[in-house]
């Protein structure tokens, strides 16, 4: 008998309409799946595809507007689809455990996370005041936290991203249930952490035979983690099957899809300085010529000093790197690393505290003014979040055309009829103009962020975690469109990047940052195929998926 | 639009008319009165019933929506005008400008809003438009406090730093995107604030500090009537009820500014 | 010198600046009615003030300029309010009448007030229905809609003339605190139970509360245990800040059910052009206020642990 048996899952979310009518919009359609005790099961989808609300369907815990509209969920063989709340109560943190997917979050911030891993003993009864206190000790020591008894008197923020998800998997195995939801449970973390934080459940999975139902966005991470892999999109079933079998050689088109567009999983040819991609060296030379002659951007020994409670603290210490015309340079690094910081200087929207920036040979220190907004007609920003980079009140029409009111490029007919290219440079129809960007998709909003960039014709664009908040396969398009742009336009790139696998298919050259400095320079190839510094390595390592790879096997394409 | 909204709006569109031509809605005189028809209760021929000397009190509330509506009307015209421009220039200058702003709005919340206006109307003297502004002066500090931290928070956003790396100068980004992106949450506080200062000058009325009887202000309709709480319950009862009704659909209205579904 | 302490420290700082600001302004604008006039109408034989009495308050009125603003703001400091215009009397004399009756009248109200605030909140928070849901949220608004002079009024009408349960002269002294409270509390209410109902439905969507839920917490245990915990800063904000209108209702009160009172003091004081009492009364509800205010403030770090400083 399987541990846990889903038949024909189906879920609604409902919505009251203008006129107080109810809607009700399927989310999960007739999903069914098993779990057998002491595996692994993970369910893949890009973001809609209902991958979460199967899990909270689960354990019960809908948000207030889902509805189980039908289907059976047998635990152990018992139907706990009909159960009312309060039996639920009973299976919920005995029988089931939850890891969330927001650690920062996750826990009630005004309450010692001690208590809150009590909590779970004292809802169940399990034992006086005494021996829970004692056995939160236990659990904390066993999560791997160091100092346990003073961690238990710790408040929520008092902790790391990671000690967090710590605190929370204590709470889920508190009880040593049968089944653990992870849903997400790494998704907010730096890959190191992630990478320590996934071995931990391994960890505590092969110690008491515990069943985990993986919930995961990252393909490589279910490629690692799970014996057996469902594929889902739009709320329905498109493949499953044992992990190895459905990645190896999948049968639904839409897995074979999300394996192409997975950084992690697809290895293209590495990009080099010699073969930078541009046509438009047809005027400006060969492609070698193109990059031996001055690099696009020079930053030269750039610091960032913050003073905070009267330290003074280094965001960034003594950076330097060069990008030669038409290539890409990635700065990679995880949060904290001062790569973001180094890009905003690089644009002149941080005052750097020492050291140069040029770009194009200009020197940018110390331009003010004219000056300044003249230099920004040659760099260009394009964010990580498209939903806060774009003003909500304005038409699609008006951001692209913003720069070229700004520079005074063309009059009011030329400026419609560069807009309109522009557009069709990014791959919008002209239908959006009008458009505000909450009407559109994550994917064509970063696609307008990017026309706006491209608007003042810059020599370097600065994209800073430019894909890292879209879907895989949108990911893949807006990478291949960046490529396009490089080729056409002769562009360069700084992309500032905590995905390593990203990094890897986009860029010439690479520079790993950690804690505000520079620790390792080179090509791509070079520093995937022979990393120098151990943090590299670390890094190289906690990439999910490339486990695989290193062990030569074949992915499926 | 949701039918409690839809209903809000018909009501303040009602009250407006009230105020604009009032001889539509009513062929009474609101200050001559008939002394054979004194105290009659609610009925057919006068739907709020009459007064002590006889006149029509459905046609004095009628009458008496232009002086609260335009009274209001300056009230939010004084707050929103002068706080909200002590808001931007505070929340876009910053600095020791900001500092000081924001101390004397610290001061100005210290102060009940009514001990505010008590003490604009004991400097200007009593009077509808001294009322009116003495409201307006007591929600001087909450548009200023409003627009402040709104400008701050728009500031901040991504698409204002966009804005200057893209080429704009200080007064265009401050024109095209901060300027509107912080007026909706302002706007929101007017309507409210519109209410409220209905009630306020309604207070002032009954208190006695505002229009002179027999102008048909609202509160001071209410204060007449005090007189007769033991034989003509509508003569405050009715009057009060379309004034909580105004307030309330200024605040249903106020919370949909800035909604997408109303 | 502790982190905390320091916090303490500054915040008390900007308290006694906030109290001086409010002081001086109140002090300038009142001095733009004409000095002399004031002189004169403590002449006037109405008053029946002895010549002594006359030549003291021409001592404390007597300077001008710059020495005339530090003596009243020596004297409020000490407890000397100056005298009234209206009855020549010493200012701090009349407001030690009518205080006791207004902390009475407005401690009740605002007790009842909270009590009324959470009930509602609590209520349409926890209720399924969703139709008394729907009416529960309505009711704050309804409460911040009416007058208070009016409220007052109707239940005068109703409870007195009406049901005949509380007299209108005489009665017990609950009988007589009874309408006045209620009155008072009615709008005082809304705002706190509006704010409460808001920050129980935002703490409520945060993701900790799947997660409690998921150790198998009962609904109650998780509004009780969680939920409110992470309410109450934003409440007793909001609770701080109807001091003012507290302050501001008695004045209405007090007028409606003819109460003696500060309230009813500084009604006379407007009606009167008593300046003196008007300016004892802005500092007293701006003192309270800024007190009240910096209670609030000092016990947020108690209640949210983020906000506790490092000891330097």
């Amino acid at each position: 008998m399987s541990l846990l048996e889903v038949r024909d899952l189906t879920v609604s979310y409902t919505r009251r309409g203008r006129w107080g009518g109810v809607h009700a919009r399927p989310a999960v359609h007739g999903v069914s799946f098993a779990v057998e005790p002491g595996e692994v099961v993970a369910v893949v989808g890009e973001s809609g595809s209902g991958k979460t609300t199967t899990a909270q369907a689960v354990i019960g815990l809908l948000p207030p507007n889902g509805r189980l509209d039908g289907g059976q969920i047998l635990l152990g063989g018992t139907d706990i689809a009909g159960w009312s709340q309060r039996r639920l109560q009973t299976v919920r943190g005995a029988q089931i455990g939850l890891v969330p997917q927001d650690p920062a979050n996750s826990l009630n911030p005004v309450k010692p996370v001690g208590v809150q891993i009590g909590e779970a003993l004292r809802l169940h009864r399990r034992g006086d005041r005494r021996t829970i206190a004692h056995r939160v000790v236990e659990l904390l020591e066993r999560v791997g936290l160091p100092d346990p008894e003073v961690r238990a008197r710790q408040y929520p923020h008092e902790l790391s991203g990671g000690m967090r998800q710590r605190v929370l998997i204590a709470i889920a195995v508190a009880l040593e249930p049968r089944l653990i939801i992870a849903d997400e449970p790494t998704s907010a973390l730096d890959v190191t952490v992630q990478r320590r934080i996934l071995d931990l459940i391994d960890d505590l999975r092969a110690e008491s035979g515990t069943a985990v139902l993986l919930v995961t966005h990252d393909l490589g991470v279910a490629m690692d983690r799970s014996d057996r892999l469902v594929v889902m999109k739009d709320g329905r079933i498109e493949e499953r099957g044992a992990t190895r079998a459905v990645l190896g050689a999948p049968q639904a088109a839409y897995t074979a899809r999300l394996l192409r567009d997975a950084p992690a999983l697809r290895a293209p040819e590495f990009l080099s300085v010699g073969t930078a991609r541009t046509t438009a060296g047809a005027t400006a030379g060969t492609a070698a010529e193109e990059a031996s002659r001055e690099p696009a951007v020079v930053v030269r020994d750039l610091v960032k000093e913050y003073r905070a409670g009267g330290r003074p603290f280094r965001a960034v210490d003594g950076v330097s790197f060069e990008v030669p015309r038409g290539t890409t340079h990635a700065l990679v690094g995880e949060s904290g690393s001062g790569k973001t910081t180094t890009a905003r200087m690089v644009m002149r929207l941080a005052e750097p505290t020492s050291g140069s920036v040029a770009i194009g040979g200009v020197e940018t220190a110390g331009v003010r003014g004219a000056r300044l907004r003249a230099l920004r007609r040659d760099v260009q920003l394009v964010y990580q979040n498209p939903y806060g980079s774009l003003d909500p009140r304005q038409s699609v029409a008006d951001i692209v055309e913003e720069p070229l009111r700004n520079f005074g490029l063309g009059d009011r007919a030329g400026r419609r009829e560069r807009v309109r290219d522009l557009l069709d440079r990014v791959a919008l129809p002209a239908a959006v103009l009008g458009r505000r960007p909450r009407e559109l998709s994550g994917g064509q909003r970063q696609r307008v962020a990017i026309a706006r960039a491209l608007a003042p014709g810059p020599k370097v664009v600065v994209l800073d975690e430019a894909v890292s908040a879209l879907d895989v396969s949108v990911q893949a398009q807006i990478l291949d469109l960046l490529g396009e742009l490089q080729r056409d336009l002769g562009l360069t790139y700084l992309f500032i990047s905590h995905d390593l696998a990203v990094v890897r298919q986009v860029s010439h050259t690479v520079s790993v940052m950690s804690k505000g400095r520079i620790v390792e320079t080179g090509t791509t190839r070079r520093l995937f195929e022979n990393p120098g510094h151990a943090y590299t390595r670390a890094l190289l390592a906690a990439v999910p998926g490339t486990a695989h790879q290193l062990a030569g096997q074949e992915v499926g394409r | 639009m949701r039918p409690g909204l839809i209903l809000s709006w018909a009501l303040i569109t009602l009250v407006a008319l009230w105020a604009l031509v009032p001889g539509v809605f009513t062929g009474y005189d609101p200050i001559a009165g008939t002394p054979a028809e004194k105290l009659r209760a609610p009925g057919p021929g006068h739907l709020f019933g009459t007064d002590a000397v006889g006149r029509d009190l459905f046609a004095r509330v009628v009458h008496g929506a232009v002086h609260s509506l335009s009274g209001a009307f300056v009230a939010v015209a004084v707050g929103l005008l002068l706080g909200t421009l002590l808001g931007l220039v505070a929340g876009s200058v910053r600095g020791a400008l900001d500092e000081i702003v924001m101390r004397v709005v610290d001061v100005l919340l210290s102060v009940p809003g009514l001990l505010l206006a008590l003490t604009v109307i004991i400097l200007l003297g009593p009077g509808t438009v001294n009322v009116a502004v003495a409201v307006g002066v007591g929600s001087v500090a909450s548009f200023a406090r409003l627009a402040r931290s709104e400008v701050v928070r728009v500031r901040r956003t991504d698409y204002v730093e966009a804005a200057f790396g893209s080429g704009g100068r200080f007064a265009a980004v401050l024109w095209r995107h901060v300027l509107p992106n912080s007026l909706v949450p302002v706007v929101a506080l007017a309507a409210l604030q519109f209410g409220v200062a209905i009630l306020a000058i309604s207070t002032l009325g009954f208190l006695g500090y505002g229009a002179e009887p027999p102008t048909p202000e609202w509160g001071l309709l209410i204060s007449e009537g005090r007189n007769y709480l033991a034989t003509a319950w509508w003569l405050t009862t009715l009057p009060g009820t379309v004034v909580v009704a105004v307030v309330l659909a200024a605040s249903r209205i106020s919370r949909s500014i800035g909604r997408e579904d109303g | 010198m502790s982190g905390s302490a320091r916090y303490l420290l500054s915040r008390a700082g900007q308290a006694v600046l906030v109290l001086w600001a409010a002081f001086t302004a109140g002090y300038v604008l009142l001095q733009l009615l004409p000095g002399d006039a004031i002189l004169i109408k403590f002449q006037n034989p109405e008053l029946g003030l002895s010549p002594e009495q006359i030549a003291e308050i021409r001592s404390y009125y007597g300077t001008d300029g710059p020495g005339a603003y530090l003596h009243t703001l020596l004297g409020f400091l000490r407890g000397d309010f100056g005298y009234s215009i209206d009855t020549g009397t010493p200012v701090a004399e009349r407001l030690a009448e009518g205080l006791p009756a207004t902390a009475k009248l407005a401690g009740t109200a605002f007790a009842l007030a909270v009590l009324i605030a959470v009930a509602v909140a609590f209520a349409s928070c926890h209720t399924r229905l969703s139709r008394l849901r729907g009416a529960l949220q309505a009711v704050p608004s309804l409460f911040v809609s009416v007058p208070a002079f009016w409220l007052g009024i109707v239940l005068i009408q109703v409870f007195s003339f009406r049901l005949r349960l509380v007299p209108v002269i005489g009665g017990s002294e609950v009988q007589q605190l009874l309408l006045p409270v209620l009155t008072l509390a009615v709008p005082i209410s809304a705002p706190i139970a509006q704010i409460l109902a808001r920050s129980l439905d935002q703490v409520r969507a945060q993701p900790f509360v799947p997660v409690v839920a998921a150790k198998g917490a009962s609904p109650g245990w998780i509004l009780w245990r969680h939920v409110a915990r992470n309410a109450l800063p934003p409440t007793l904000t909001v609770a701080g800040l109807t001091f003012g209108e507290l302050i501001a209702g008695s004045v209405v009160t007090e007028t409606v059910f003819g109460r003696n009172g500060v309230g009813r003091l500084t009604e006379q004081a407007v009606n009167a052009q008593d300046t003196p009492v008007l300016l004892a009364v802005v500092v007293l509800a701006a003192t309270v206020f800024v007190l009240v205010n910096l209670v609030v403030d000092l016990l947020y770090p108690v209640l949210d642990p983020r906000l506790r400083r490092a000891v330097a």
